[in-house]
Protein backbone atom coordinates (compact mmCIF):
# COMPACT_ATOMS: atom_id res chain seq x y z
CA UNK A 1 0.00 0.00 0.00
CA UNK A 2 1.08 3.71 -0.97
CA UNK A 3 1.13 5.49 1.90
CA UNK A 4 2.58 9.02 0.86
CA UNK A 5 -0.43 10.49 -1.35
CA UNK A 6 -2.66 9.74 1.96
CA UNK A 7 -0.27 11.37 4.13
CA UNK A 8 0.02 14.55 1.48
CA UNK A 9 -3.60 15.00 0.75
CA UNK A 10 -3.77 14.71 4.85
CA UNK A 11 -1.36 17.57 4.89
CA UNK A 12 -2.77 19.80 2.41
CA UNK A 13 -6.37 19.97 3.83
CA UNK A 14 -4.85 20.47 7.00
CA UNK A 15 -2.83 23.52 6.22
CA UNK A 16 -6.62 24.62 4.23
CA UNK A 17 -7.73 24.33 7.71
CA UNK A 18 -5.32 26.34 9.80
CA UNK A 19 -5.03 29.09 6.78
CA UNK A 20 -8.85 29.57 7.17
CA UNK A 21 -9.27 29.54 11.25
CA UNK A 22 -6.38 32.13 10.95
CA UNK A 23 -8.17 34.62 7.94
CA UNK A 24 -11.95 33.95 8.14
CA UNK A 25 -13.45 36.93 10.26
CA UNK A 26 -16.76 34.31 10.55
CA UNK A 27 -17.14 32.39 14.20
CA UNK A 28 -19.08 29.89 12.00
CA UNK A 29 -16.38 29.15 9.21
CA UNK A 30 -13.42 29.36 11.31
CA UNK A 31 -15.18 26.86 13.44
CA UNK A 32 -16.03 24.86 9.99
CA UNK A 33 -12.02 25.41 9.35
CA UNK A 34 -11.14 23.48 12.73
CA UNK A 35 -13.42 20.55 12.05
CA UNK A 36 -11.60 20.23 8.69
CA UNK A 37 -8.05 20.30 10.24
CA UNK A 38 -9.96 17.48 12.98
CA UNK A 39 -10.78 15.14 10.11
CA UNK A 40 -7.86 15.90 7.69
CA UNK A 41 -6.12 14.07 10.80
CA UNK A 42 -8.61 11.36 10.88
CA UNK A 43 -7.68 10.32 7.37
CA UNK A 44 -3.81 10.55 8.21
CA UNK A 45 -4.79 8.30 11.07
CA UNK A 46 -6.90 5.83 8.59
CA UNK A 47 -3.98 5.73 6.43
CA UNK A 48 -1.27 4.99 9.20
CA UNK A 49 -3.51 2.18 10.39
CA UNK A 50 -4.41 0.63 7.11
CA UNK A 51 -0.51 0.94 6.84
CA UNK A 52 0.47 -0.46 9.78
CA UNK A 53 -2.09 -3.10 9.82
CA UNK A 54 -2.58 -1.57 13.28
CA UNK A 55 -6.64 -0.94 14.75
CA UNK A 56 -5.55 1.01 17.20
CA UNK A 57 -5.56 4.46 14.87
CA UNK A 58 -8.82 3.43 13.49
CA UNK A 59 -10.16 3.37 17.01
CA UNK A 60 -8.86 6.40 17.59
CA UNK A 61 -10.48 7.98 15.04
CA UNK A 62 -14.09 6.78 16.33
CA UNK A 63 -13.09 8.55 19.95
CA UNK A 64 -11.42 12.19 17.77
CA UNK A 65 -15.39 11.69 15.77
CA UNK A 66 -17.07 11.94 18.98
CA UNK A 67 -14.98 14.34 20.59
CA UNK A 68 -15.22 16.95 17.33
CA UNK A 69 -18.91 15.84 18.06
CA UNK A 70 -19.19 16.80 21.54
CA UNK A 71 -16.95 20.21 20.53
CA UNK A 72 -19.82 21.00 17.70
CA UNK A 73 -22.27 21.21 20.30
CA UNK A 74 -20.63 23.42 22.81
CA UNK A 75 -19.27 25.77 20.01
CA UNK A 76 -22.53 26.22 18.50
CA UNK A 77 -24.33 26.66 21.89
CA UNK A 78 -21.37 29.34 23.02
CA UNK A 79 -21.73 30.95 19.36
CA UNK A 80 -25.70 31.25 19.61
CA UNK A 81 -25.54 32.66 23.57
CA UNK A 82 -22.81 35.28 21.78
CA UNK A 83 -25.38 36.32 18.70
CA UNK A 84 -28.42 36.45 21.39
CA UNK A 85 -26.73 39.49 23.39
CA UNK A 86 -24.65 41.01 20.39
CA UNK A 87 -26.55 40.07 16.99
CA UNK A 88 -23.35 39.44 15.44
CA UNK A 89 -20.66 36.45 14.80
CA UNK A 90 -17.98 38.45 13.86
CA UNK A 91 -14.67 37.78 15.32
CA UNK A 92 -13.44 41.81 14.43
CA UNK A 93 -16.98 43.14 15.73
CA UNK A 94 -16.24 40.78 19.36
CA UNK A 95 -13.82 42.96 20.67
CA UNK A 96 -14.15 44.76 24.28
CA UNK A 97 -11.58 42.51 25.57
CA UNK A 98 -8.36 43.13 24.05
CA UNK A 99 -7.79 40.18 20.99
CA UNK B 1 -8.42 -7.94 29.02
CA UNK B 2 -11.74 -7.04 31.49
CA UNK B 3 -11.82 -5.05 33.71
CA UNK B 4 -11.12 -6.43 37.25
CA UNK B 5 -11.60 -5.15 40.92
CA UNK B 6 -8.17 -4.23 41.70
CA UNK B 7 -8.33 -1.87 38.66
CA UNK B 8 -11.08 0.06 40.83
CA UNK B 9 -9.53 -0.24 43.98
CA UNK B 10 -6.50 1.24 42.62
CA UNK B 11 -8.39 3.95 40.58
CA UNK B 12 -10.07 4.82 43.49
CA UNK B 13 -10.14 8.77 43.52
CA UNK B 14 -10.63 8.82 39.72
CA UNK B 15 -13.65 6.60 40.33
CA UNK B 16 -15.53 7.56 42.96
CA UNK B 17 -15.14 11.43 41.45
CA UNK B 18 -16.67 10.31 38.19
CA UNK B 19 -19.49 8.29 40.42
CA UNK B 20 -19.91 11.46 42.43
CA UNK B 21 -20.26 13.13 38.84
CA UNK B 22 -23.32 11.92 37.79
CA UNK B 23 -24.71 11.72 41.36
CA UNK B 24 -24.83 15.54 40.70
CA UNK B 25 -26.26 15.45 37.84
CA UNK B 26 -28.95 13.51 38.89
CA UNK B 27 -29.76 15.47 42.08
CA UNK B 28 -29.19 18.82 39.91
CA UNK B 29 -32.22 17.67 37.57
CA UNK B 30 -34.42 16.14 40.16
CA UNK B 31 -34.58 18.87 42.37
CA UNK B 32 -34.75 22.07 39.71
CA UNK B 33 -33.74 25.37 41.07
CA UNK B 34 -31.99 23.62 44.42
CA UNK B 35 -28.64 24.59 43.47
CA UNK B 36 -27.37 24.46 47.32
CA UNK B 37 -27.94 20.73 46.74
CA UNK B 38 -25.74 20.05 44.16
CA UNK B 39 -22.97 22.14 45.93
CA UNK B 40 -23.16 19.90 48.78
CA UNK B 41 -23.25 17.00 46.78
CA UNK B 42 -20.14 18.04 44.66
CA UNK B 43 -18.23 18.98 47.70
CA UNK B 44 -19.06 15.65 49.43
CA UNK B 45 -17.55 14.05 46.28
CA UNK B 46 -14.60 16.33 45.87
CA UNK B 47 -13.58 15.47 49.36
CA UNK B 48 -14.11 11.95 49.52
CA UNK B 49 -11.83 11.76 46.46
CA UNK B 50 -9.67 14.13 47.89
CA UNK B 51 -9.56 11.82 51.33
CA UNK B 52 -8.80 8.52 48.93
CA UNK B 53 -5.88 10.24 46.87
CA UNK B 54 -3.56 10.64 50.02
CA UNK B 55 -3.94 6.93 50.14
CA UNK B 56 -2.83 6.74 46.83
CA UNK B 57 0.95 8.05 46.54
CA UNK B 58 3.09 4.80 46.49
CA UNK B 59 4.42 3.05 43.50
CA UNK B 60 2.37 3.38 40.03
CA UNK B 61 0.30 0.68 39.02
CA UNK B 62 -0.63 -0.08 35.55
CA UNK B 63 -4.46 -0.44 35.35
CA UNK B 64 -7.29 -1.07 32.60
CA UNK B 65 -5.22 -2.80 30.08
CA UNK B 66 -2.27 -0.32 30.43
CA UNK B 67 -4.65 2.34 29.39
CA UNK B 68 -4.23 4.43 32.65
CA UNK B 69 -1.01 4.51 35.85
CA UNK B 70 -2.22 5.11 38.90
CA UNK B 71 -0.53 6.29 41.92
CA UNK B 72 2.83 7.40 42.46
CA UNK B 73 2.98 10.62 39.92
CA UNK B 74 -1.06 10.49 39.87
CA UNK B 75 -1.95 10.35 43.02
CA UNK B 76 0.05 13.44 43.97
CA UNK B 77 -1.25 15.09 40.72
CA UNK B 78 -4.71 14.43 41.63
CA UNK B 79 -4.31 16.32 45.54
CA UNK B 80 -3.55 19.32 43.47
CA UNK B 81 -6.25 19.34 40.83
CA UNK B 82 -8.75 18.37 43.85
CA UNK B 83 -7.65 20.99 46.28
CA UNK B 84 -8.06 24.01 43.55
CA UNK B 85 -11.50 22.17 42.77
CA UNK B 86 -12.33 21.86 46.16
CA UNK B 87 -11.54 24.95 46.83
CA UNK B 88 -13.06 26.87 43.92
CA UNK B 89 -16.53 25.18 44.88
CA UNK B 90 -16.12 26.92 48.34
CA UNK B 91 -15.44 30.07 46.64
CA UNK B 92 -17.75 30.28 43.90
CA UNK B 93 -21.37 29.41 45.52
CA UNK B 94 -21.02 33.26 47.47
CA UNK B 95 -19.72 35.13 44.33
CA UNK B 96 -22.11 33.21 42.38
CA UNK B 97 -25.07 34.12 44.83
CA UNK B 98 -24.36 37.74 44.37
CA UNK B 99 -23.48 37.81 41.02
CA UNK B 100 -27.14 36.46 40.29
CA UNK B 101 -26.42 33.14 38.44
CA UNK B 102 -26.08 30.63 40.95
CA UNK B 103 -26.75 27.34 39.09
CA UNK B 104 -25.89 24.15 39.99
CA UNK B 105 -24.82 22.74 36.20
CA UNK B 106 -21.94 24.76 37.73
CA UNK B 107 -20.73 22.30 40.09
CA UNK B 108 -21.25 19.40 37.74
CA UNK B 109 -18.72 21.27 35.08
CA UNK B 110 -16.21 21.59 37.46
CA UNK B 111 -16.27 18.04 38.64
CA UNK B 112 -16.50 16.63 35.29
CA UNK B 113 -13.84 18.82 33.95
CA UNK B 114 -11.82 17.53 37.52
CA UNK B 115 -12.24 14.48 36.02
CA UNK B 116 -10.37 15.31 32.75
CA UNK B 117 -7.51 16.76 34.67
CA UNK B 118 -7.49 13.42 36.37
CA UNK B 119 -7.07 11.68 33.52
CA UNK B 120 -4.21 13.50 32.00
CA UNK B 121 -2.05 13.21 35.11
CA UNK B 122 -3.02 9.42 34.79
CA UNK B 123 -2.37 8.78 31.05
CA UNK B 124 -0.63 5.71 30.06
CA UNK B 125 -1.51 6.34 26.28
CA UNK B 126 -1.85 9.44 24.11
CA UNK B 127 -5.51 8.44 23.12
CA UNK B 128 -5.89 8.56 27.17
CA UNK B 129 -4.07 12.35 26.98
CA UNK B 130 -6.20 13.16 24.19
CA UNK B 131 -9.48 12.30 25.86
CA UNK B 132 -8.61 13.55 29.32
CA UNK B 133 -7.62 17.16 27.57
CA UNK B 134 -11.02 17.34 25.55
CA UNK B 135 -12.71 16.35 29.01
CA UNK B 136 -11.57 19.08 30.52
CA UNK B 137 -11.27 21.60 27.60
CA UNK B 138 -14.99 21.00 27.03
CA UNK B 139 -16.31 21.72 30.62
CA UNK B 140 -14.10 24.51 30.69
CA UNK B 141 -15.30 26.39 27.62
CA UNK B 142 -19.12 26.08 29.39
CA UNK B 143 -17.66 27.16 32.64
CA UNK B 144 -16.21 30.24 31.29
CA UNK B 145 -18.81 31.51 29.51
CA UNK B 146 -21.39 30.48 32.74
CA UNK B 147 -22.87 34.17 32.90
CA UNK B 148 -24.67 33.73 29.56
CA UNK B 149 -26.59 37.49 30.03
CA UNK B 150 -23.02 39.13 29.88
CA UNK B 151 -21.32 39.55 26.73
CA UNK B 152 -17.31 39.56 28.22
CA UNK B 153 -18.65 36.22 29.99
CA UNK B 154 -19.55 35.28 26.10
CA UNK B 155 -16.66 36.25 24.43
CA UNK B 156 -14.41 34.81 26.73
CA UNK B 157 -16.14 31.95 26.13
CA UNK B 158 -15.88 31.86 22.53
CA UNK B 159 -12.30 33.09 22.43
CA UNK B 160 -11.44 29.98 24.50
CA UNK B 161 -13.09 27.64 22.49
CA UNK B 162 -12.48 28.85 18.86
CA UNK B 163 -8.38 28.75 20.40
CA UNK B 164 -8.89 25.58 22.02
CA UNK B 165 -10.33 23.53 19.21
CA UNK B 166 -7.58 25.25 17.52
CA UNK B 167 -4.97 23.63 19.73
CA UNK B 168 -6.88 20.64 19.80
CA UNK B 169 -6.37 20.19 16.06
CA UNK B 170 -2.55 20.14 16.77
CA UNK B 171 -2.34 17.91 19.76
CA UNK B 172 -4.42 14.95 16.81
CA UNK B 173 -2.20 15.89 14.51
CA UNK B 174 0.43 15.33 16.58
CA UNK B 175 -0.40 11.90 17.84
CA UNK B 176 -1.20 10.99 14.77
CA UNK B 177 2.17 11.27 13.46
CA UNK B 178 3.53 9.99 16.41
CA UNK B 179 1.64 7.40 15.94
CA UNK B 180 2.50 6.61 12.64
CA UNK B 181 6.31 6.64 13.13
CA UNK B 182 6.10 4.22 16.22
CA UNK B 183 3.32 2.03 15.07
CA UNK B 184 1.80 2.02 18.67
CA UNK B 185 -0.03 5.16 20.96
CA UNK B 186 0.83 3.09 24.10
CA UNK B 187 3.60 5.88 26.09
CA UNK B 188 5.85 3.09 28.10
CA UNK B 189 6.28 1.21 24.30
CA UNK B 190 7.44 4.67 22.56
CA UNK B 191 9.48 5.53 25.70
CA UNK B 192 11.57 2.30 25.04
CA UNK B 193 11.51 2.83 21.11
CA UNK B 194 12.13 7.16 21.53
CA UNK B 195 16.31 6.40 20.77
CA UNK B 196 15.95 5.42 17.37
CA UNK B 197 12.72 7.48 16.62
CA UNK B 198 14.09 10.55 17.99
CA UNK B 199 16.14 10.84 14.60
CA UNK B 200 13.11 10.21 12.21
CA UNK B 201 11.94 13.89 11.15
CA UNK B 202 7.85 13.10 11.40
CA UNK B 203 8.15 11.59 14.99
CA UNK B 204 10.00 14.81 15.97
CA UNK B 205 7.25 16.65 13.83
CA UNK B 206 4.84 14.96 15.55
CA UNK B 207 6.44 16.12 18.93
CA UNK B 208 6.66 19.77 18.08
CA UNK B 209 2.84 19.71 17.39
CA UNK B 210 2.52 18.49 20.59
CA UNK B 211 4.63 21.08 22.14
CA UNK B 212 2.58 23.40 20.66
CA UNK B 213 -0.90 22.53 21.54
CA UNK B 214 0.62 21.88 25.33
CA UNK B 215 1.76 25.24 25.11
CA UNK B 216 -1.46 26.34 24.11
CA UNK B 217 -2.93 25.07 27.15
CA UNK B 218 -1.00 26.48 29.43
CA UNK B 219 -0.70 29.54 27.99
CA UNK B 220 3.12 29.63 27.27
CA UNK B 221 4.31 33.01 24.74
CA UNK B 222 3.70 32.92 22.02
CA UNK B 223 1.03 30.82 21.82
CA UNK B 224 -0.72 32.85 24.93
CA UNK B 225 -2.79 34.96 23.38
CA UNK B 226 -6.21 34.30 24.78
CA UNK B 227 -4.82 33.75 28.48
CA UNK B 228 -5.82 37.61 29.24
CA UNK B 229 -8.76 37.62 27.71
CA UNK B 230 -10.46 34.67 29.05
CA UNK B 231 -9.16 34.95 32.23
CA UNK B 232 -10.37 39.23 32.93
CA UNK B 233 -14.31 37.51 31.03
CA UNK B 234 -14.69 34.21 32.65
CA UNK B 235 -16.04 34.55 36.05
CA UNK B 236 -13.23 35.14 38.66
CA UNK B 237 -13.79 31.49 40.28
CA UNK B 238 -13.72 30.26 36.63
CA UNK B 239 -10.16 32.28 36.14
CA UNK B 240 -8.98 31.13 39.29
CA UNK B 241 -9.60 27.26 37.99
CA UNK B 242 -8.62 27.79 35.02
CA UNK B 243 -5.31 28.84 36.29
CA UNK B 244 -4.35 26.46 38.55
CA UNK B 245 -6.16 23.05 37.88
CA UNK B 246 -6.35 23.42 34.16
CA UNK B 247 -2.77 24.65 34.00
CA UNK B 248 -1.44 21.92 36.94
CA UNK B 249 -3.21 19.21 34.27
CA UNK B 250 -1.33 20.37 31.55
CA UNK B 251 2.09 20.64 33.07
CA UNK B 252 1.25 17.19 34.11
CA UNK B 253 0.48 15.83 30.84
CA UNK B 254 3.61 18.10 29.60
CA UNK B 255 6.36 16.33 32.01
CA UNK B 256 4.42 12.90 31.65
CA UNK B 257 5.07 13.28 27.71
CA UNK B 258 8.21 14.97 27.50
CA UNK B 259 10.38 13.88 31.04
CA UNK B 260 8.55 10.68 31.93
CA UNK B 261 8.46 9.02 28.72
CA UNK B 262 10.59 10.90 25.75
CA UNK B 263 13.97 11.79 27.74
CA UNK B 264 14.35 15.07 26.07
CA UNK B 265 17.33 15.90 27.90
CA UNK B 266 19.90 17.63 26.20
CA UNK B 267 18.13 17.38 22.57
CA UNK B 268 16.73 19.88 20.13
CA UNK B 269 13.38 19.58 21.63
CA UNK B 270 14.99 21.24 25.02
CA UNK B 271 16.32 24.13 22.93
CA UNK B 272 12.53 24.69 21.61
CA UNK B 273 11.40 24.47 25.52
CA UNK B 274 13.64 27.05 26.85
CA UNK B 275 12.95 29.20 24.33
CA UNK B 276 9.57 29.00 25.09
CA UNK B 277 10.12 29.89 28.51
CA UNK B 278 12.04 32.38 28.10
CA UNK B 279 9.52 34.01 25.87
CA UNK B 280 7.22 33.75 28.73
CA UNK B 281 9.07 35.29 31.44
CA UNK B 282 9.93 37.94 29.58
CA UNK B 283 6.60 38.88 27.87
CA UNK B 284 4.77 37.99 31.11
CA UNK B 285 6.18 40.18 33.36
CA UNK B 286 7.16 42.91 30.81
CA UNK B 287 3.27 43.38 29.93
CA UNK B 288 1.61 42.92 33.65
CA UNK B 289 3.27 45.76 34.73
CA UNK B 290 1.34 47.60 32.63
CA UNK B 291 -1.92 46.25 33.94
CA UNK B 292 -4.80 48.38 35.43
CA UNK B 293 -7.09 45.08 36.11
CA UNK B 294 -6.17 43.18 38.57
CA UNK B 295 -7.55 39.76 36.91
CA UNK B 296 -5.64 40.83 33.88
CA UNK B 297 -2.70 41.64 35.88
CA UNK B 298 -2.89 38.31 37.88
CA UNK B 299 -3.44 36.64 33.99
CA UNK B 300 -0.40 37.66 32.65
CA UNK B 301 1.40 36.99 36.04
CA UNK B 302 0.34 33.43 35.34
CA UNK B 303 1.53 33.41 31.51
CA UNK B 304 4.78 34.06 33.91
CA UNK B 305 4.72 31.46 36.58
CA UNK B 306 3.78 28.95 33.16
CA UNK B 307 7.35 30.21 32.03
CA UNK B 308 9.19 29.68 35.01
CA UNK B 309 7.82 26.11 34.88
CA UNK B 310 8.65 25.55 31.49
CA UNK B 311 12.42 25.93 32.62
CA UNK B 312 11.93 22.87 34.62
CA UNK B 313 10.75 20.76 31.87
CA UNK B 314 13.78 21.94 29.79
CA UNK B 315 16.11 20.48 32.01
CA UNK B 316 14.14 17.15 31.98
CA UNK B 317 16.36 15.91 35.09
CA UNK B 318 14.91 14.53 38.07
CA UNK B 319 15.39 18.16 40.11
CA UNK B 320 13.11 20.08 37.36
CA UNK B 321 10.41 17.19 38.01
CA UNK B 322 10.28 17.83 41.48
CA UNK B 323 10.81 21.51 41.09
CA UNK B 324 7.59 21.48 39.04
CA UNK B 325 5.47 19.33 41.21
CA UNK B 326 6.23 21.42 44.25
CA UNK B 327 5.29 24.95 42.22
CA UNK B 328 2.03 23.55 40.89
CA UNK B 329 0.82 22.75 44.54
CA UNK B 330 2.21 25.96 45.60
CA UNK B 331 0.65 28.09 42.86
CA UNK B 332 -2.51 25.94 43.03
CA UNK B 333 -3.25 27.55 46.68
CA UNK B 334 -1.47 30.90 46.07
CA UNK B 335 -3.51 31.65 42.81
CA UNK B 336 -7.26 30.34 43.88
CA UNK B 337 -6.75 32.47 46.87
CA UNK B 338 -5.63 35.32 45.09
CA UNK B 339 -8.44 34.96 42.49
CA UNK B 340 -10.80 34.31 45.57
CA UNK B 341 -9.88 37.63 47.02
CA UNK B 342 -10.59 39.31 43.73
CA UNK B 343 -13.85 37.41 43.31
CA UNK B 344 -15.02 39.01 46.94
CA UNK B 345 -13.97 42.30 45.74
CA UNK B 346 -15.95 42.24 42.76
CA UNK B 347 -19.16 43.79 42.05
CA UNK B 348 -21.95 43.40 39.53
CA UNK B 349 -20.86 43.99 36.01
CA UNK B 350 -17.36 44.01 36.28
CA UNK B 351 -16.81 46.68 38.72
CA UNK B 352 -13.98 47.50 41.68
CA UNK B 353 -11.27 44.80 39.59
CA UNK B 354 -8.93 47.46 39.07
CA UNK B 355 -5.74 48.64 41.10
CA UNK B 356 -7.07 51.75 42.70
CA UNK B 357 -10.53 49.93 43.96
CA UNK B 358 -7.86 48.52 46.57
CA UNK B 359 -6.95 51.81 48.19
CA UNK B 360 -6.82 51.77 51.57
CA UNK B 361 -8.53 48.01 51.79
CA UNK B 362 -6.45 47.14 54.96
CA UNK B 363 -8.31 49.87 57.41
CA UNK B 364 -11.72 48.47 56.89
CA UNK B 365 -11.29 44.47 56.14
CA UNK B 366 -7.83 43.79 57.59
CA UNK B 367 -8.20 40.38 57.08
CA UNK B 368 -8.43 40.24 53.28
CA UNK B 369 -5.76 42.91 53.01
CA UNK B 370 -3.38 40.00 55.17
CA UNK B 371 -4.46 36.97 52.98
CA UNK B 372 -3.79 39.15 49.81
CA UNK B 373 -0.50 40.43 51.19
CA UNK B 374 0.32 36.55 51.87
CA UNK B 375 -0.72 35.31 48.55
CA UNK B 376 1.25 38.48 46.48
CA UNK B 377 4.38 37.90 48.67
CA UNK B 378 4.38 33.98 47.84
CA UNK B 379 3.95 34.99 43.55
CA UNK B 380 6.84 37.41 43.60
CA UNK B 381 8.48 34.64 45.69
CA UNK B 382 9.39 35.95 48.42
CA UNK B 383 10.62 33.56 51.18
CA UNK B 384 9.67 32.31 53.92
CA UNK B 385 6.68 31.46 51.58
CA UNK B 386 6.29 28.54 49.08
CA UNK B 387 6.44 30.19 45.93
CA UNK B 388 9.93 31.15 47.07
CA UNK B 389 10.96 26.88 47.07
CA UNK B 390 9.28 26.63 43.73
CA UNK B 391 11.00 28.81 41.82
CA UNK B 392 14.36 27.86 43.59
CA UNK B 393 13.59 24.09 42.57
CA UNK B 394 13.21 24.93 38.96
CA UNK B 395 16.02 27.71 38.29
CA UNK B 396 17.96 24.68 40.29
CA UNK B 397 17.31 22.52 37.56
CA UNK B 398 17.80 24.85 34.90
CA UNK B 399 21.36 25.39 36.23
CA UNK B 400 22.33 21.65 36.11
CA UNK B 401 21.28 20.94 32.98
CA UNK B 402 23.60 23.31 31.69
CA UNK B 403 21.01 26.08 30.90
CA UNK B 404 22.22 28.81 33.06
CA UNK B 405 21.66 31.88 31.12
CA UNK B 406 17.28 30.50 31.79
CA UNK B 407 18.03 30.17 35.30
CA UNK B 408 19.78 34.11 35.35
CA UNK B 409 16.65 35.17 32.72
CA UNK B 410 14.41 33.56 35.36
CA UNK B 411 15.64 35.74 38.64
CA UNK B 412 16.06 39.19 37.05
CA UNK B 413 12.14 38.61 35.25
CA UNK B 414 11.04 37.86 38.85
CA UNK B 415 12.29 40.99 39.77
CA UNK B 416 10.34 42.52 37.57
CA UNK B 417 7.38 40.73 38.69
CA UNK B 418 7.88 42.32 42.21
CA UNK B 419 7.16 45.88 41.67
CA UNK B 420 3.58 44.89 40.40
CA UNK B 421 2.70 42.38 43.21
CA UNK B 422 4.18 44.77 45.50
CA UNK B 423 2.40 47.38 44.19
CA UNK B 424 -1.24 46.09 45.19
CA UNK B 425 0.28 45.73 48.48
CA UNK B 426 1.15 49.17 48.81
CA UNK B 427 -2.11 49.84 47.74
CA UNK B 428 -3.71 48.39 50.17
CA UNK B 429 -1.68 49.42 53.44
CA UNK B 430 -0.21 52.97 52.47
CA UNK B 431 -2.71 54.54 50.07
CA UNK B 432 -5.57 56.66 51.76
CA UNK B 433 -9.09 54.85 50.30
CA UNK B 434 -12.25 53.85 50.53
CA UNK B 435 -12.15 50.44 49.51
CA UNK B 436 -14.66 48.32 51.22
CA UNK B 437 -16.93 45.26 50.61
CA UNK B 438 -20.78 46.08 51.23
CA UNK B 439 -21.73 42.58 51.56
CA UNK B 440 -20.52 40.34 54.17
CA UNK B 441 -17.99 37.84 53.60
CA UNK B 442 -19.18 34.10 53.64
CA UNK B 443 -17.90 31.69 56.50
CA UNK B 444 -16.93 29.02 53.62
CA UNK B 445 -14.99 31.54 51.57
CA UNK B 446 -12.91 32.91 54.42
CA UNK B 447 -12.55 29.11 55.19
CA UNK B 448 -11.31 28.62 51.81
CA UNK B 449 -9.18 31.76 51.73
CA UNK B 450 -7.39 30.44 55.23
CA UNK B 451 -6.78 27.43 54.03
CA UNK B 452 -5.06 28.26 51.21
CA UNK B 453 -2.85 30.48 53.15
CA UNK B 454 -2.02 28.39 56.00
CA UNK B 455 -1.05 25.65 52.88
CA UNK B 456 1.32 28.52 51.42
CA UNK B 457 3.32 28.88 54.92
CA UNK B 458 3.34 25.27 55.79
CA UNK B 459 4.72 24.76 52.30
CA UNK B 460 6.99 27.10 52.83
CA UNK B 461 8.20 26.23 55.96
CA UNK B 462 8.51 22.89 54.98
CA UNK B 463 9.64 21.91 51.36
CA UNK B 464 10.73 19.19 52.02
CA UNK B 465 7.68 17.06 52.97
CA UNK B 466 6.49 17.58 49.18
CA UNK B 467 9.93 17.13 47.75
CA UNK B 468 11.15 13.86 49.29
CA UNK B 469 8.01 12.62 48.09
CA UNK B 470 7.79 13.42 44.76
CA UNK B 471 11.60 12.61 44.11
CA UNK B 472 10.48 9.44 44.23
CA UNK B 473 8.21 9.46 41.15
CA UNK B 474 10.85 9.87 38.93
CA UNK B 475 10.53 7.70 35.37
CA UNK B 476 7.95 5.63 34.21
Amino acid sequence: MELQPYLLLSAITFVIGVVGVLSRRNAIIVFMSIELMLNSVNLSLVAFSAFLGDVTGQMLVFFAMTVAAAEAAIGLAIIISMFRNKQTVNIDDINILKW
Amino acid sequence: MGITFSDITSSAPLVSLVLFSFLTLIVESWGKDKPVLSYWVSLLGVGVSLALSFGHLGAGIPVFGGMLLQGGFAGYCNLIFLSSAFLTILLSRGYLERMECHRGEFYILILFSTVGMMLMAGALNLITVFLGIELMSVSLYVLAGFMRKKVRSNESALKYFLLGAFATGFLLYGIALIYGTSGTTDLVAISKLFPQLSHNPIFLVGCGLLVVAFSFKIAAVPFHMWAPDVYEGAPTTVSGFMSTGAKAAAFATFLLVFVRVFDIAGTSLSQVIAVIAAASMIVGNVTAVAQTNVKRMLAYSSIAHAGYMLSGIAAANVEGETGILFYLLAYTFVNVGAFGIVSIMERQDDKKLNFEDYEGLSARRPALAVLMTIFMFSLAGIPPFAGFFGKYYVFLAAVKANLTWLAILGVLTSLISVYYYLRLVVLMYFREGDADLDHSVPRRSMIALAIAAISIVVLGLYPSLIVDLTRSFFKI
